[in-house]
């Protein structure tokens, strides 16, 4: 049962195109906006696939992801605000820090089903916020700056809005490979299984919450990795970062995009925030026509970008 | 002559998803008639209760009652109706008394002239009247059994269907609601009954439908189902 | 001591709202089978109601009565208008059409009575402190609980003693039958709804002196109503009434002492660090203890 990549070849083709040459396009327009908003995109992308390989595969409905969207982001601020300016400690330790927390979740929360888990991991990510907010040092509720970009010994400069973009982008474009990879592997077996019949696959004699644990960690720990680059990209870290809200917009991007697609979540990372752009400069109260939408897309258009697609070519 | 029939289900096909259960399934229940579905498990004698009550929607096909298409109403509109469910594994309510689970939905929407209340039905099964008070799973099987009835009856029914009432049921209890159906069907409801107990039917009941992979093979009165043995052990023996 | 029996007092008051908000919580998810994150939104607008219906009546009391009445019929019609469609759908589904719902709401807000919060000033008879038990306790935090309590009473007695009641506990374990013994369900449940949507705009109405009434309010209290109705089990209204208080309790009381307790042990700067964010997480570790030993919750609806 290989995902089908090839199906959507066309349309991901332009669009990862469109991604590539992006940077060609703001050299010659000048319009640096665009460039911003497509890195965050990007990142956002990139914390939305980890997201994919737990809910859009695995079914998994974490309400708190955004945690590790925090989590990373912190450490690189934290490390920063001490003085550790290199990259090569920074992310590690956020990948690492990610993991730690994702395995304590996972681990707790992984026994439980339906609601319940998607209240505790909930109730978790709320309270790494209540944790950041209450570190006063690295600024509490207000945020920590950061004032230099995690350091590569001149192998790259983050300072550079366009080497950062490309690196965002091939690490992207690298989550999706990995996703690829792993969901068509036995683990990967395991996973979408183990979705819908968790029982059976039990009495078959896969030990399955060790599997759904293992990605879980995985997930979280990529996601450490996007708030690494986040933190890079806006210079600054703040407990908003992983409020509970910020969940439900990963949320709402894996699904938008189409669950269990490989290029969903970037197609969903996409159109929310292209779609946040667009909404805000008709009316400042944007979200008055987004929230009813979201609920129209979920009553209508559940298979997300992806589904559309299907049926489009299908038809 | 259609007008006769109490309910009458014609060609009714039924699906669960994207299978299909019920291939064209018709029959009819006059009057104080009691007529019985038969059939191993799984053939569809379920289904075909669940798309009357429209609990399972049918399809295809015309289901009438009293003359009226009730195919595509709502659960509780065909219940109002006056079709009174007593459901596969009795399904009382948990978490209220046996008394509580009589009155919830009681009703007389027909403004019978003799209702059923709660003290003709603690007079029809007196154990009930006893185990009042108890909480609905502290009640044996046979007992929520018979309040399962009782909260049917207390809807004042005009038809009353009963899924495997005596399944998993000792001897005599199963004997003791039979002889409670015969004396209901005598007093003039309508009975729609899927048992298993052949001999037990053939004695109390009207007429006889055998469904085998959602459709009637073979149907007939009880004298007629009693002398075809051959029927009998081709449909219905395990 | 007497410092300990008013937040006692706080505890007990705090809980008691949250025991509003989650009873109708636990209402609706446990008749309905609805996860509703818009609820928190209804315990927003009866805020914003009662603000405005204070200051364009002049009295608190019939501003307070207004705003309830209006969250009862907003609640009806969005039940029959916006969540309607989702009923038997993934709970996943629910999660999200209720956050667009969210989005819309607070965006509402912004555009009807702008950004920044509103205030709702208390009349000169409730803003006074009365001697209890040794200490002066601000009459209106009293008027709350007392209130509450009556709610709480009247849930009871609805309950547990109407027919309505036993339509709603039956229809909580087993929906499909309660339709097919000749209940319309569609009423049932626009009712157990409107009546969620009243107890969440009467805890906000009645919060919104004490707090500022602003956007977003709704989010932060419905977590913990949710936490509240995981613990107390789900569907249970009694329970979430002991969950609620409980939680209220331990919130409180863990604000007011945890830096004290810590200091004990800590130093003064580490101290107020560590107490500030523990006494935020000390709920979630509660319902992660809860989880974790008994997941139905304290008191589970049978047949669930």
């Amino acid at each position: 049962m290989k995902a089908a990549l090839e199906l959507r070849a066309p349309f991901v083709l332009l669009v990862v195109a469109g991604l590539a040459l992006l940077p060609v396009y703001t050299a010659a327009s000048g319009d640096q906006f665009v460039l911003t908003l497509f890195t965050r995109i990007v990142i956002l992308a990139v914390a939305a696939t980890s997201l994919n390989l737990i809910l859009g595969y695995g079914g998994m409905v974490s309400f708190g992801h955004a945690a590790y969207l925090g989590i990373g982001a912190y450490a690189v601020g934290i490390l920063a605000e001490e003085g550790v300016g290199s990259g090569f400690v920074q992310w590690p330790f956020a990948l690492a820090l990610s993991a730690l927390f994702a395995l304590i979740v996972g681990a707790l929360s992984l026994r439980t089903r339906g609601v319940y888990f998607i209240m505790i991991t909930l109730a978790f990510a709320q309270m790494v916020y209540y944790v950041a907010a209450g570190l006063d040092r690295y600024g509490g509720d207000d945020g920590l700056t950061i004032y230099s970009r995690s350091r590569f010994a001149g192998l790259i400069d983050l300072a550079s809005p366009t080497q950062f973009y490309y690196l965002c982008l091939a690490l992207l474009l690298a989550s999706i490979a990995f996703t690829w990879r792993l969901i068509n592997s036995r683990f990967g077996m395991v996973i979408r299984a183990s979705r819908s019949n968790d029982r059976r696959m039990r009495a078959i004699g896969f030990p399955t919450f060790r599997y759904r644990l293992a990605a879980f960690v995985i997930a979280g720990m990529w996601c450490g990795l996007a708030g690494a680059l986040l933190a890079n990209h806006t210079d600054f870290v703040s407990p908003a970062m992983m409020y509970w809200t910020r969940s439900g917009d990963l949320i709402v991007m894996v699904v938008f995009g189409g669950m269990g697609s490989l290029f969903g979540p970037l197609f969903g990372a996409i159109s929310l925030l292209v779609l946040e752009e667009g909404l805000s400069r008709v009316t400042e109260y944007w979200p008055i026509i987004l929230g009813p939408l979201l609920l129209l897309i979920v009553l209508f258009a559940r298979g997300g970008i992806d589904g559309l697609l299907g049926r489009i070519r299908r038809g | 002559m259609a007008d006769a029939n109490l309910l009458e289900l014609e060609q009714i096909e039924t699906f669960y998803g994207l299978s299909q259960v019920l291939f064209g399934i018709s029959l009819s229940i006059g009057r104080g008639e009691m007529v019985t579905l038969m059939g191993r498990n799984g053939m569809g004698k379920t289904t075909t209760v669940r798309s009357v009550l429209g609990l399972t929607r049918a399809r295809a096909g015309s289901i009438r009652f009293e003359g009226q298409e009730i195919r595509a109403l709502d659960a509780y509109r065909v219940a109002k109706l006056g079709v009174g469910l007593v459901p596969e594994g009795r399904q009382i309510f948990p978490n209220l008394t046996a008394r509580e689970n009589l009155v919830a939905t009681a009703a007389n929407r027909a403004g019978a002239a003799e209702p059923w209340t709660l003290d003709r039905v603690f007079r029809l099964f007196p154990r009930l009247a006893e185990r009042g008070a108890s909480m609905g799973t502290q009640l044996s099987g046979g007992e929520q059994q018979m309040l399962a009835i009782g909260r049917a009856l207390m809807t004042n029914p005009k038809l009353l269907i009963l899924d495997e009432a005596t399944e998993g049921l000792a001897p005599l209890l199963r004997a003791e609601i039979w002889r409670c159906l015969a004396g209901l069907k005598a007093a003039g409801l309508a009975i729609l009954l899927i048992d298993k107990n052949v001999e037990a039917l053939t004695r109390i009941a009207d007429r006889h439908y055998i469904i085998e992979k959602g459709q009637v093979v073979w149907t007939g009165t009880s004298p007629q189902l009693a002398a075809a043995s051959d029927v009998q052990q081709r449909y219905l023996s395990i | 001591m007497l410092l300990l029996l008013e937040q006692c007092l706080n505890g007990l008051q705090f809980g008691l709202l949250l025991f509003l908000l989650a009873a109708g919580l636990t209402l609706v998810f446990g008749i309905m089978d609805l996860v509703n994150l818009a609820h928190g939104s209804l315990y927003m607008m009866g805020a914003y109601f009662a603000a405005s219906f204070s200051a364009w009546t002049g009295d608190f009391f019939a501003g307070a009565l207004l705003a309830l009445g209006a969250t009862l019929l907003l609640g009806i019609v969005l039940e029959m208008v916006a969540l309607r469609p989702l009923y038997g759908r993934d709970h996943l589904d629910h999660v999200l059409g209720t956050f667009g719902l969210i989005l819309f709401f607070n965006e509402l807000v912004r555009l009807v009575w702008g950004p920044a919060g509103l205030s709702l000033p208390l009349p000169p008879a409730l803003n006074a402190a009365v001697e209890i038990f040794g200490i002066y306790y601000p009459v209106y935090r009293l008027l709350i609980i007392l209130v509450a309590l009556l709610v709480a009473l009247f849930l009871y007695l609805v309950v547990m003693k109407t027919r309505l009641g036993m339509l709603i506990r039956a229809g909580a374990s087993n929906r499909e039958m309660v339709g097919a013994l000749g209940v319309d369900i569609k009423l049932l449940f626009t009712l157990v709804f409107g009546l969620g949507a009243a107890l969440a705009g009467l805890a906000g109405l009645m919060q919104a002196p004490i707090l500022t009434v602003q956007i977003g309010m709704g989010e932060n209290i419905l977590i913990l109503a949710f936490v509240v109705i995981v613990i107390g089990g789900i569907g249970s209204i009694r329970g979430a009434f002991v969950a609620a208080v409980f939680v209220g309790l331990v919130d409180t009381l863990g604000r007011a002492f945890l830096p004290d307790l810590l200091r004990l042990v800590l130093s003064v700067t580490a101290a107020s660090t560590v107490a500030r964010s523990l006494s935020s997480m000390l709920i979630y570790l509660l319902m992660a203890i809860v989880l974790a030993l008994r997941p139905q919750g304290l008191f589970p609806v049978a047949g669930r």
